[in-house]
This record gives structure tokens, C-alpha cells and sequence, in this order.
């Protein structure tokens, strides 16, 4: 019998996308959300945060576009490098919609602007200044067909966005950060609001988009963060408690905590 | 199986019915109250309303919109009153609107929420509750003494206007906060500035509302006379402002700006000023066809508005 065993060390030939660096994170209250958070994020892998509600994983999901520069008065502290070009997108240099423009995001509940199907998807593209027709067109139909929504919606592309069911309202909320390309691809929870077949599509969609991108995924569901995710890191009160390759963590975590939690002790 | 606890539950079945009941009880009550509050408003303002047609309708015709005001009461008409009206209205409407907006606009996405903006905010409310004769009194010092506009339909344009701006103001932001922060947010995730999630989400999804607020500020102005006749309109005036539109290149005049004028609530105080009787008819006409005006604009922007909201769910 063949058992294949993941060692504890993750293997060197995996590329960093992306790294925390001793995060933290103040909301304006004062409360601290993180707690020296570091952690990769590899290229062309899925990474998930697993945790009990308010332990920060959003938090930290939000830190990698910058989404947290909306509200006055939050604070981050220690860096997120971005590679390749080794760039700290937390630095005040740095304009936190160039961030955007590299890093997209989709959220929990599918949020899908009251315009057309098209309009949806050409957004982040207008944004850019693209203008051409010709061209739209065709970054709107290979941002579809890259969210494999474009056979459902290809006759009716300016009909309006709330038309379509929960699960292609959120398929069509990853093709709008896709056609885009960027370079990474955050989800809150994509699938809380969704039914089990759209869960299902979405993460067989998730796990094709890893080819061309790297992802970081929030997830309540420790099922599906087993299923999709190449990494798992968990986290409890703001801290990263353990990170690991996926089938580790879930097979053998080396903290009694991680254990407690994936085992439904706790949490 | 539990058989034997049927008739238990039966009996319990029994008191949640009447606590239902007992409950709805105040459903009834407020529902009742409510109707009976609605009808009584609506039952008032319908004879009122029918009371002034009534006494109007002898001067319901042509005649009566096409003519000048007169010394002789069967020929005096309110067309100097009603071109006045919407001129003035005009002003008002090309002033406020886009202030009104673009102030909303500032003070909910850009203003920085400090004590200064909490000032304005407090401020802004309150003017919209100020009477309108202090509205009047402004404008007499500034505009017409201090900047020396004159006696003018700018003048009167702009006094409305200060007095419409507020209300734009409230409903605008009222409206930009019922956007949810998802849909903001989304906007924001894909790279866009300030501006463009202003201009592309923020003001088209609070048309809407926006909409009601001018609406209801126009349906004010329409109706104000304190203001009006504290910066001096006239009472009667049997000629027209220079046209807006004129025949030949460039089309557009703005002499009709600095003409007198009146509007037609003060035409319908004038005339029911007077003693004689046949003046009240006209009055009464003028009245009905104020009200109606209002009620033409509201029937607009409610069809407006449901047309746009039809489009936009979150």
C-alpha cells in the first residue's frame, strides 16, 4: 500500500506570490484584528484561512487589496510584499487602487452592480480606460468563458445582472474580477449564500482559475477548504495559529489547537 | 408514538389560536387608526381642492391663461402669473439641482467626518425647516442691494433656490446611504477612484431618491409668496419677460433674467385682496390651478421614479 505522506516542510520548489510579514492590523476603535500574521501565498496555489467567526480572517483577506483604506481611522502595521517586483502594498507610497488593479476580490454575498450582464463584467476594464468596443467584447466573452458562465448568459448579455440565480450571480462577480487578470484572486466566503450545486461549480471554477492565478480563500466550511485548497492556514483571536499544506493540516496538524478545531472540538 | 398526548396538544393547539388572535387584535387597531387618519386628510384636501374648482370654473378657459391681468375681473387672466411661475422656477431648478447633488455628494463620499462636517450636516437640516420669509430676507440683502440683481426673475430664481437646496441636499444623501456598502465596495475592489464610483454608481443608483427630493423642493417653491414679495415682486403686471428662446442665432437670450414678474401665488393674493367678489373667482381659479401644477409634477416624478427603481435591486 502506497501512503503518500506530506512532510511537515513545505517543499522549496513552490513560488511566493505573495507574503505577510509580521502583520497587524488596528481597527479605529483601537481593537488590534491581527496579530503578527505572517504568511505566504504561493503561485498558482489555493491558500485557505480557516477559523472560528471574528478570529480575523476576513480581516486579513481585506488587507491584500487594502479594502480596510475605505474606513477612516483603521491601521495596519508590517508589510505585505508582493512579488515579483517585491513591492510592500501596505506602504503609504503605494495608491491602494494600484493594489486593486493587481489584486481583485470576490465577496460573500454575490454583489453584482443593478447593470447589465456586460456592464457587470466590462467594469474593471472601463475603470482601466478601455474603450474599444472590439476589444471589450472580447475580454468580456473570455472573462465568462474563464467564469463558465458565458454558455448561460451569451444570448442575454445586457439583460440585468439581478436576473440571474445566486450561483451565477457570483460566477458572474468572478468573471467582473477576472477580466481584469489579475494577479491574485481573493474570496470572502464565495459560497456562504450559495446552494450545494453552485458551491460545487464554484470551486470546480476555483480550481481551474489556479492555473493562471494564485488564490486566497476565506472559508467557513473546513470541507471545502480540504477539498479546493493546496494550503490551509488557521487562525484563532487574530493570530495564525498553523500553516501548512492542506492534506497536513488536515491529517496530521502539529498544533493541539488546529486539531481541536478541524475535529469539531472546538469552534 | 404518542397517542395518548393528541388531546394535550389539541388543547394547546387551542391557546396558541387565541393568543393569535389576541395579538392580531392590534394589527386591527393600528391599521384602523391608520386608514381613518389617511381618509380624513385625503377627504379634507379633496374638498378643498373641489371647493376651489368650484368657485374657479367660471374662469376655466383659454381666456383666462392667455390674458394679462385687468381692472375689469372678467378679463383679467394669469398669463404674466403663470410664465413668471415657470421661469423662475426655471432658475431655481438649473441653480439647485446640480448644487444640491454635488453637495450631497461631497459631504457623504468626501467629506471627512469631523466635527466640522457634523456642523454642516446640523446645519443644512435645520435650514430646511427655516420660514421662508428669513429666505426673503436674505436675498433682499444680497441679492438685490449687496450684488444688485434687482427686482428680478434671477433674483427670485435664486431665492427659491437657496430655499429648494437644502431639501436636494438631505434627499440626495438620504439616498446615497441607502446604497449598500457591498455594492460600494465592489466598485471599489475592481480599481476604481472616488470619482468613478460616484459618477458610475453612487449618483445614477440615488436618481431615485434624489428625484423625490427635487420634486418636493419644486412643489415648495412653486407655492412660496413670503420670499417672493419681501425682495419686491410685483402685483400686476401686464407684459411679458423677453423671450428665453428667440428665432435667430444664438437662440437663447438672457435678458428675460433681469425683468420684474410675478408668480402666481402672489397673482392669487392680489385678487383675493380685493373686495369685489369676482375677483375671488379668480383667485379660486388660480388656487385650483396651482395645486394642479403640483399635483402634475408629483404624478411625473413618481412614474420617473418607479421607472428607475424597476431597474436598480440590490
Amino acid at each position: 500500500m502506497v501512503k503518500k505522506i506530506t512532510t511537515n516542510k513545505i517543499s522549496h520548489d513552490e513560488i511566493i506570490k505573495a507574503e505577510s510579514k509580521n502583520l497587524n492590523f488596528f481597527y479605529a476603535d483601537g481593537t488590534q484584528a491581527l496579530n503578527n500574521v505572517s504568511l505566504p501565498v504561493y503561485e498558482n496555489k489555493i491558500t485557505a484561512l480557516i477559523g472560528p467567526s471574528g478570529c480575523g480572517k476576513s480581516t486579513f483577506l481585506r488587507c491584500f487589496n487594502r479594502m480596510h483604506d475605505l474606513y477612516p481611522g483603521n491601521r495596519y502595521d508590517g508589510q505585505i510584499i508582493l512579488q515579483p517586483d517585491n513591492t510592500n502594498i501596505l506602504s503609504d507610497g503605494v495608491d491602494p487602487i494600484e493594489v486593486r488593479m493587481r489584486i481583485s476580490m470576490v465577496f460573500q454575498k454575490p454583489n453584482p452592480f443593478p447593470k447589465s450582464i456586460y456592464e457587470n463584467v466590462a467594469y474593471g476594464l472601463r475603470v482601466r480606460g478601455e474603450s474599444n468596443k472590439r476589444s471589450l467584447d472580447e475580454k468580456v466573452e473570455e472573462a465568462l468563458k474563464g467564469a463558465s458562465l458565458w454558455n448561460e448568459v451569451k444570448d442575454r448579455l445586457q439583460d440585468l445582472a439581478f436576473n440571474l440565480s445566486g450561483g451565477q450571480q457570483q460566477r458572474l462577480c468572478i468573471a467582473r474580477a477576472l477580466a481584469t487578470e489579475p494577479e491574485i484572486m481573493l474570496f470572502d466566503e464565495p459560497t456562504s449564500a450559495l446552494d450545494p450545486i453552485a458551491t460545487m461549480n464554484i470551486e470546480e471554477l476555483m480550481s481551474e482559475l489556479k492555473q493562471k492565478l494564485s488564490i486566497l480563500i476565506v472559508t467557513h466550511n473546513m470541507q471545502q477548504a480540504a477539498r479546493i485548497s493546496d494550503y490551509t492556514a488557521y487562525m484563532y483571536l487574530g493570530k495564525l495559529v498553523e500553516f501548512d499544506a492542506t492534506n497536513q493540516i488536515f491529517t496530521n496538524p502539529s498544533k493541539k489547537e488546529t486539531e481541536d478545531y478541524i475535529t469539531g472540538k472546538f469552534g | 408514538m404518542t397517542i395518548q398526548n393528541k388531546p394535550a396538544a389539541n388543547k394547546n393547539l387551542n391557546s396558541i389560536r387565541k393568543t393569535i388572535a389576541n395579538h392580531k387584535r392590534y394589527d386591527f387597531i393600528f391599521a384602523s387608526l391608520g386608514t381613518l387618519v389617511i381618509a380624513s386628510l385625503t377627504i379634507t384636501l379633496l374638498i378643498l381642492f373641489l371647493d376651489l374648482v368650484i368657485d374657479g370654473y367660471p374662469r376655466f378657459n383659454l381666456d383666462f391663461f392667455s390674458n394679462f391681468p385687468s381692472r375689469r375681473a372678467a378679463r383679467a387672466g394669469i398669463l404674466s402669473a403663470w410664465i413668471g411661475s415657470s421661469l423662475v422656477l426655471l432658475v431655481t431648478f438649473i441653480v439647485a439641482v446640480p448644487l444640491g447633488i454635488t453637495s450631497g455628494v461631497y459631504l457623504e463620499e468626501y467629506a471627512k467626518k469631523n466635527w466640522f462636517s457634523d456642523l454642516i450636516e446640523i446645519n443644512v437640516s435645520n435650514l430646511a425647516g427655516v420660514p421662508s420669509i428669513i429666505y426673503g430676507l436674505l436675498a433682499l440683502g444680497l441679492f438685490v442691494y449687496s450684488f444688485g440683481l434687482g427686482q428680478s426673475i434671477l433674483t427670485a430664481g435664486l431665492t427659491l433656490a437657496l430655499l429648494m437646496l437644502p431639501i436636494v441636499i438631505v434627499s440626495t444623501r438620504e439616498a446615497i446611504r441607502a446604497i449598500p456598502v457591498h455594492i460600494r465596495e465592489a466598485a471599489y475592489a475592481v480599481g476604481a477612484t472616488k470619482w468613478q464610483v460616484c459618477h458610475n454608481h453612487v449618483i445614477p443608483y440615488s436618481y431615485g431618491g434624489i428625484l423625490t427630493g427635487v420634486i418636493i423642493g419644486m412643489a415648495r417653491a412653486i407655492g412660496e409668496t413670503a420670499p417672493i414679495i419681501t425682495i419686491g415682486a410685483l402685483t400686476f403686471i401686464a407684459f411679458l419677460p423677453p423671450s428665453p428662446i428667440g428665432l435667430e442665432p444664438p437662440f437663447l437670450n438672457f435678458e428675460w433674467l433681469d425683468s420684474g414678474f410675478t408668480v402666481l401665488p402672489i397673482q392669487m393674493f392680489n385678487w383675493i385682496s380685493r373686495p369685489q367678489h369676482a375677483f375671488h373667482v379668480n383667485a379660486a381659479a388660480t388656487g385650483a390651478v396651482i395645486i394642479m401644477l403640483t399635483l402634475l409634477m408629483n404624478g411625473f416624478a413618481i412614474k420617473l421614479r418607479y421607472n428607475i427603481r424597476k431597474k436598480i435591486k440590490w
